[in-house]
């Protein structure tokens, strides 16, 4: 067998569906019918998940770390708030496309500037697109409202069937559905030569362009679709919530998704998904013991994830589901943290 | 024309006290190359000491400054060989996380213990006001801003260029093995130095409670310009983060007198710029380990 097919192998029986996934999957739907007066929270958590794969592509495949990313999310809920309140596309879906595409149009046009430049300047020029946003967002207020937000969005039927009902039970469906339609375009991505490609560039980028890798074009092409992913949930976001507002773009915004994202653990797609999970009851917890005060708490579980060490920290996390796997399937565990954690 | 002149001098002593607050950041991100984001956290305890020990315990303006300096340089200490010495090895993102993390507990436990609203600093009458020098109107506290600034950062260049600490300084970062080869602690120098910059930042903190406001979501709201005025102005001196926070304040105050509604979004493009056309700031070395 030749080096190459032996990659080739290696990475087709990687991206086989294990039967966790598909358990995991099953997990999220069944969710829906057992806590079914939670729609709210739980479509709160499928949007924040979706976003937080939007940083994964990334953060965890590219290595790109952004600080700025609530940019590309407040494009898409403006977007799709504009769209909805002038009613130019009154359709929820081709609108969420279409608020999509526009933070598509941003993310391709802002990644040139991105993909220039080391760590340091990477964050402060993408902390620096969100900020102008907001900054834009405040000064032209007569078309996002100001600090008010978008008011009066009224979401037609999605598809002409699917009303948005009170209880956000069709936003639940509707944003899980989304969110899997995502999950499995994204799946397809990271296992495709062109993920690979992008794992290579994360690990090395001198050694990817020494073999034959462009770059720069890769880089380019996974941050525009990492902000149309990030649109996407922007965008969904304005939907199920009827209300856009200027905080979308907020500094906080991309900070907690960071926490999510680092709660989960990058580069295996699950890791915002389940860190969104976390993230969320955490905030629930911490807002019931001080309501005013629950961010003191998220920051002391920052800091403290980081003084343990991100990779140990997984390590302990998935110990148990991995000895239950050994122990069932009597094979080697496959929920595993993947090697070169983060950039 | 004078308004020109009073908005130049409202800008230099702006632009003077961002300095003053960023320096320390410019040894901690740009020597030390550790992302510091909770740098404005340290300014925010040395501005809440003073306003403390002078609004409720009647300590003079004068008297607290110092107290803001020594507190934040301490708290700075106790944090580094607790916490941040540790960092200094890791990537970027945990570094980004964890000073983040810091940033979001000192916000919350300020509003905690000091409640959510401005906080003033009762000043002595003498700093009230201001005065007309040949028509151009000066403040009082602008005109001290700018005294003790200009004071401290003609210091900051001499110790660096001239002491032995300087010197000690400047091979440590330059390259930490060989510094240390030749006998120097560099761990603490680093930590010295870390901790002089918190106390710069808190003396900082405590002279912007007139000028740019003290509540607890300051850390947050001041953090991309310190961080404008390291990477704008590079690392290789304090001359380069002197300018970039002079240019910093003066085009942040005269952009928000002239096009009060464009202010934030000219400083931001401007940032983006400079960035992407050097990327290592305008006075920075080409080379950056």
């Amino acid at each position: 067998m030749t080096a190459q097919s032996d990659v080739g192998f290696h990475a087709r029986q990687h991206a086989r569906w294990h039967w966790a996934e598909i358990v995991f999957w099953i997990a999220a739907l069944g969710c829906a019918f057992v806590f079914p007066s939670r729609y709210l929270i739980m479509t709160d958590i499928v949007r924040l998940g979706l976003f937080a794969l939007s940083l994964d592509l990334i953060l965890g495949y590219a290595g790109i770390v952004s600080l700025g990313h609530a940019a590309f999310f407040g494009v898409g809920a403006y977007g799709a708030g504009l769209l909805a309140l002038h009613g130019v596309i009154t359709e929820p879906v081709i609108a969420l496309a279409a608020a999509g595409l526009a933070a598509m149009v941003l993310g391709f046009l802002t990644s040139f500037l991105v993909i220039r430049g080391i760590d340091l300047t990477r964050l402060m020029v993408t902390l620096g697109i969100a900020l102008l946003l907001e900054a834009l967002a405040e000064r032209f207020s007569d078309v996002t409202g100001g600090t008010d937000g978008l008011q009066g969005i009224e979401m037609q039927p999605i598809l002409r069937l699917f009303t948005f009902d009170m209880f956000g039970k069709t936003g639940f469906f509707y944003s899980l559905a989304v969110t899997f339609l995502l999950f499995l375009l994204a799946r397809r991505i990271v296992h495709s030569p062109f993920g690979l490609s992008l794992r290579a560039i994360r690990n090395n980028p001198l050694r990817a362009a020494a073999i034959g890798i462009p770059v720069n074009k890769r880089l380019v092409a996974i941050y525009t679709v990492a902000a149309f992913y990030a649109g996407i949930a922007g965008a969904l976001f304005t939907q199920t919530t009827a209300l856009a507002s200027l905080d979308v773009f907020s500094f906080e915004r991309s900070a907690d998704l960071m926490l999510v994202l680092v709660i989960g653990g990058t580069g295996y797609l699950y890791g915002g998904l389940i860190g969104a999970v976390v993230f969320r009851m955490l905030q629930e917890i911490f807002s019931t013991i001080t309501p005013q005060y629950w961010q003191f708490w998220i920051g002391a579980v920052l800091v403290v994830i980081v003084m343990v060490g991100r990779g140990r920290l997984h390590r302990w996390v998935l110990w148990l589901p991995n000895l239950v796997i050994t122990q069932l399937a009597g094979r080697k565990a496959a929920v595993d943290v993947p090697e070169g954690e983060g950039p | 024309m004078t308004s020109i002149l009073t908005n130049l001098f409202d800008g230099v002593a702006y632009g003077m006290l961002l300095f003053v607050l960023a320096c320390g950041l410019a040894v901690t991100l740009g020597l030390m190359n550790f992302v510091n984001l909770a740098h404005g956290a340290f300014a925010m305890a040395g501005g809440y000491v003073c306003a403390v020990l002078v609004n409720r315990m009647g300590w003079p303006f004068f008297a607290g400054l110092p107290l803001a300096f020594v507190s934040a340089a301490l708290i700075g200490a106790v944090l580094e060989r607790l916490l941040y010495r540790h960092l200094y090895a890791r990537s970027h993102l945990d570094q980004v996380l964890f000073s983040v993390g810091l940033v979001f507990m000192s916000v919350a436990a300020v509003d905690f213990i000091m409640g959510s609203q401005r906080v003033f600093i009762n000043l002595p009458s003498v700093l009230e006001g201001q005065f007309d020098l040949y028509g151009v109107g000066i403040g009082r506290y602008r005109l001290m801003i700018i005294v003790i600034c200009g004071l401290l950062t003609a210091l900051l260049q001499l110790i660096l260029a001239r002491t032995r600490f300087g010197s000690r300084l400047r091979a440590a970062v330059d390259d930490p093995r060989a510094a240390s080869g030749l006998g120097i602690n560099v761990p603490q120098v680093f930590a010295f130095t870390f901790a002089f910059g918190c106390g710069l930042a808190g003396l900082g903190g405590a002279l912007s409670a007139e000028v740019l406001g003290l509540d607890p979501y300051f850390p947050l709201k001041f953090m991309i310009y310190f961080l404008i005025v390291v990477t704008v102005g590079g690392s290789s001196s304090i001359t380069g983060p002197f300018l970039a926070s002079l240019l910093l304040g003066v085009a942040d105050v005269a952009g928000k007198y002239y096009v009060p509604k464009m202010g934030p979004f000219v400083i931001y493009t401007v940032m983006i710029v400079i960035l992407i056309w050097r990327p290592n700031g305008l006075f920075g070395r080409t080379a950056v380990r």
